[in-house]
């Protein structure tokens, strides 16, 4: 690292008043600073090492899954319902058409509602203790682990309906996408410059006018992100479905009836003897993943594009 | 537009905006009132003992959830270990050391490892995690480390030691991405000043940047641990599902989220389900509290700082 030379303490300086215990000193000085760069060091390659260590995983973790994935990848997959055990072929259509039907479930629920909370803590409850309160409780639910979700969806629908079903699916999923959304929301309304909702109180436009034709407006690339971040992050959500959407080896198009997820369909064909499910598996996560990177990069590069545009 | 009508539609607006945001309370308080409600039947057959009794026998009826919390322990506290220096030194590396080129890249892969789904980190580790425990690491470890009493018994490949890697692979992200905000919260002049001092790289690093951080520090390490008490796809694919106390670290456990993904569907008969229920109010309120105090911890540090939207 050659930056290091620019820490280098100063030789130590010669001094006139008593040489002897300077001299026994320094030798002292010495060894303490060697010791000095010498940890320093370890600890660089340590760093370095670990960053190594933690990066190689995830290659891993994704070239043997694009290895796995694309070989699996062929027409039947996107056309094909799952074939009945023992059979080849098939495909995971229907699963895919399931979880875009949950997703669109959940967000529809979800987006609105994460929203509107966090207009509130971004232009009403400024400073205020409730808000504060808000804040919090969002930040704790986004930890709250999935699964519980699940239960909670089963609980209140399932126990109800008495069957599973795509409705509870979408609403375990919309509980878990709506803190995101608040806390990305807000964030974004504190980015907007106050000088553009005083010109339009100016103009003597109502405060919900203002909020939604100005301030929103303004913010809007930034929530589109955190919109779509909460997607992508419950989008490959599996726990939560097991016993809601509970999955479905054939097309269903009812939300109040079982249906087929990509996630949950991945979990059963993991776990299962069969080679050519496993294969199926593996080409359900590779689509999962690239939908999943491609709604973020894209939203990515747009809100990159549009921050810039609204901030200006 | 009459200014009476702004005003009644501003009233109107900012109660539904209101409403949204306490729904979040709303949300919070129901999901424990419906927990409660329905592991009524479990709670009151069992009391407390449930979290100490380590029965578990749908057959006959009865249940402990003991050997659950133990497994949801071990596990998190063995991913914890491999993971947080892991994380530290990839923080360190990304704030400190990092060539500029590099930061953004890096910081990127370490965000895509936060965004593959759960369930595909366990279907990784079921096809390649897996037989590297069975036939490489795990003689490895039993042939060297086998005195220390830890890697015992048969190795089948799948256990707690294999849930706990896989764990430990996906909380790193969450705990570095963290730790590195928190380290860049802390002012440059910290680091000039110790620098001015004399100090080496790594003398600043730990004074001027990691003693300031540290409070923070610590609660990115316990949001990373909520995440690991909570984690279930992956764990449960690679833990081998058995509802005992495990004596080795190959041995197969259970934990708490594993075994409600497991067994829920499945239950038949109110005292199992209610026993299942309970176990997700346990992991509940464990993790809303594991969750309020890292929270809590970090915004003392970075409250300061400026806003980020990750």
């Amino acid at each position: 690292m050659g930056a290091n030379s620019l820490h280098t303490p100063p030789p130590p300086q010669e001094s006139a008043i008593s040489r002897a215990p300077i001299e026994r000193q320094s030798r002292r000085v010495r060894l303490n600073r060697a010791r000095r760069y010498l940890w320093n060091h370890v600890v660089t390659g340590l760093a370095i090492l670990s960053t190594i260590v933690v990066i190689a995983p995830l290659v891993a973790i994704l070239v043997y899954l694009i290895y796995k994935g694309t070989s699996s990848l062929n027409l039947a997959f996107f056309t094909k319902i799952p074939a009945p055990v023992g059979e080849p072929g098939g495909g995971m259509s229907n699963a895919i058409v399931g979880s875009s039907i949950v997703l669109a479930l959940a967000s529809v629920l979800g987006i609105p509602v994460g929203i509107a909370a966090g207009v509130y803590l971004g232009e009403f409850g400024r400073g205020k203790l409730l808000a504060g309160a808000v804040r919090f409780t969002a930040d704790v639910l986004n930890g709250v682990p999935s699964i519980v979700m699940g239960i909670a969806a089963y609980a209140l629908i399932v126990v109800e309906q008495k069957h599973f079903s795509a409705f509870s699916g979408g609403v375990a999923l919309a509980i878990m996408m709506v803190p995101t959304i608040t806390r990305t929301t807000e964030e974004m309304l504190a980015t907007v410059p106050h000088a553009i909702r005083e010109a339009a109180y100016g103009l003597g436009v109502p405060k919900w006018r203002t909020v939604l034709s100005v301030t929103l407006k303004t913010a809007s690339p930034g929530i589109i992100t955190g919109c779509m971040l909460a997607f992508a992050r419950v989008a490959g959500e599996t726990a939560p479905l097991l016993f809601t959407a509970f999955g479905n080896q054939f097309w269903s198009f009812k939300l109040n009836e079982p249906i087929a997820a990509l996630p949950l369909q991945i979990y059963i064909y993991a776990l299962s003897p069969y080679d050519e499910w496993h294969r199926l598996a593996w080409g359900g996560s590779l689509v999962l993943i690239v939908l999943i990177m491609a709604s973020v990069t894209l939203v990515r590069i747009y809100a990159n594009r549009g921050v810039l545009k609204g901030a200006s | 537009m009459s200014r009476s009508t702004g005003k009644g539609a501003d009233r109107v607006f900012s109660a539904v905006m209101l409403a949204c945001a306490l729904s979040i309370f709303g949300i919070v308080l129901f999901i424990l009132y419906i927990l409660i409600l329905r592991s009524k039947l479990s709670i009151s057959q069992f009391g407390f003992k449930f979290f100490t009794r380590s029965a578990w026998d749908p057959v006959s009826g009865d249940f402990g959830a003991f050997p659950f919390i133990y497994g949801t322990l071990a596990t998190s506290f063995l991913a914890l270990l491999m993971a947080v220096p892991l994380a530290l030194g990839v923080a360190v590396f990304l704030t400190e050391l990092c060539p500029e080129k590099l930061r953004a890249p890096i910081s990127f892969v370490t965000e895509l490892l936060a965004a593959i789904p759960s369930v595909v980190y366990g279907l990784w580790a079921v096809f390649v995690l897996v037989p590297i425990m069975r036939d490489q690491l795990g003689p490895f470890l039993a042939k060297y480390f086998g005195w220390t009493g830890l890697f015992g018994g048969f190795n089948f490949g799948v256990g707690l030691l294999t849930a706990s890697i896989i764990l430990a692979i996906m909380i790193l992200p969450i705990i570095s991405s963290i730790t590195r905000d928190i380290m860049l919260a802390v002012p440059i002049s910290q680091r000039e000043g110790v620098l001015a001092l004399g100090a080496t790289r790594w003398e600043m690093i730990r004074m001027g940047v990691l003693r300031n951080a540290r409070i923070g520090i610590v609660g990115a390490i316990i949001l990373g641990l909520g995440r690991a008490l909570g984690e279930t796809m992956a764990v449960t694919m690679v833990i081998g599902n058995h509802p005992e106390i495990p004596k080795s670290l190959f041995a197969p456990g259970y934990t708490l989220a594993s075994v409600i993904a497991n067994e829920f569907s499945e239950a038949t008969g109110d005292l199992y389900l209610s026993s299942l229920i309970e176990i997700g109010l346990a992991l509940f309120l464990v993790t809303i509290v594991v969750n309020a105090v890292a929270r809590a911890l970090v915004w003392a540090v970075t409250r300061g700082a400026p806003a980020r939207a990750h």
